[in-house]
């Protein structure tokens, strides 16, 4: 088993274009390590000195990791993960 | 840039779904308002209005609600849609994108409509392509209905 991660469009230039990729890891931060070994780059969207950018949203199935530990946040075989750019401005 | 759709470089968008937009922006006004015109992947045509609550409720920033964003990003998912426009309003200056809009866009393929309300009498809305911190201003072609407007290839409904 593996866990699902949801890529948005913007860092799909990382991932030849796919949608959904295969990750493994009991954390966050271990899935987005693995993450970066198959799709150089990608970590570098999405980390910064070890935490989370503030407009980058994780979830874990349905649930915000920055309310779950953020990159400390437990996934499960099976689990989806999904990443979307914040949509914000001024 | 690599991988993304090339542009038409116009916005073609329905008459009331600009209304909506602009209705929204001076209802939440002085506080930005903000929202997505989804609409099927591949033709460019904004379709289904969704407004969305600015978490941030500021007169000078806007932020989806994260559990907001994550069903909105669902549901489109499962409608096979994307966000064909996504806008927000200015209520001190000018509709055009702020530094930070331009740091935080992170959809390339989208229209980034800006709604200024300023003006109590008169507003103002403009479109742009955000993409790597370049923003380009298109024209925005106004129709009363896509089933004649060019829109595309695939939405030319006579000659062929």
């Amino acid at each position: 088993m593996a866990v699902f991660v949801s890529i948005p469009t913007i860092l799909r230039t990382h991932t030849g274009g796919a949608k959904t990729v295969e990750s493994t890891g009991k954390t966050l931060g271990e899935i987005i390590d693995d993450l970066d070994e198959h799709h150089a780059g990608i970590k570098a969207r999405l980390v910064t000195n070890g935490s989370l950018h503030r407009f980058v949203n994780v979830y874990v199935n349905d649930e915000d990791v920055r309310f779950a530990g953020g990159l400390d946040a437990a996934v499960n075989d099976g689990d989806t993960v999904t990443i979307l750019p914040a949509v914000a401005g001024g | 840039m690599g991988g993304f759709r090339t542009m038409d470089g116009v916005l073609v968008i329905r008459r009331d779904l600009v209304e909506a937009m602009v209705a929204h922006a001076r209802r939440d006004h002085p506080d930005e308002a903000c929202g997505v015109i989804a609409g099927p992947d591949g033709p460019d045509r904004p379709e289904r209005f969704v407004p969305m609550v600015n978490a941030a409720r500021s007169p000078t920033f806007y932020e989806f609600e994260s559990g907001d964003l994550l069903r909105l990003y669902r549901e489109m998912a499962r409608n096979d849609e994307v966000p064909v426009v996504i806008y927000h309003s200015h209520t001190a200056t000018e509709a055009y994108p702020s530094r930070t809009d331009i740091r935080l866009a992170s959809e390339p393929d989208a229209h980034y409509v800006l709604v200024s309300t300023r003006d109590p009498a008169q507003h103002e809305l403009r479109s742009y392509r955000i993409v790597e911190g370049r923003v380009t201003e298109e024209p925005v072609e106004v129709v009363e209905s896509y089933m004649f407007a060019h829109t595309g290839a695939d939405d030319v409904p006579d000659c062929r």
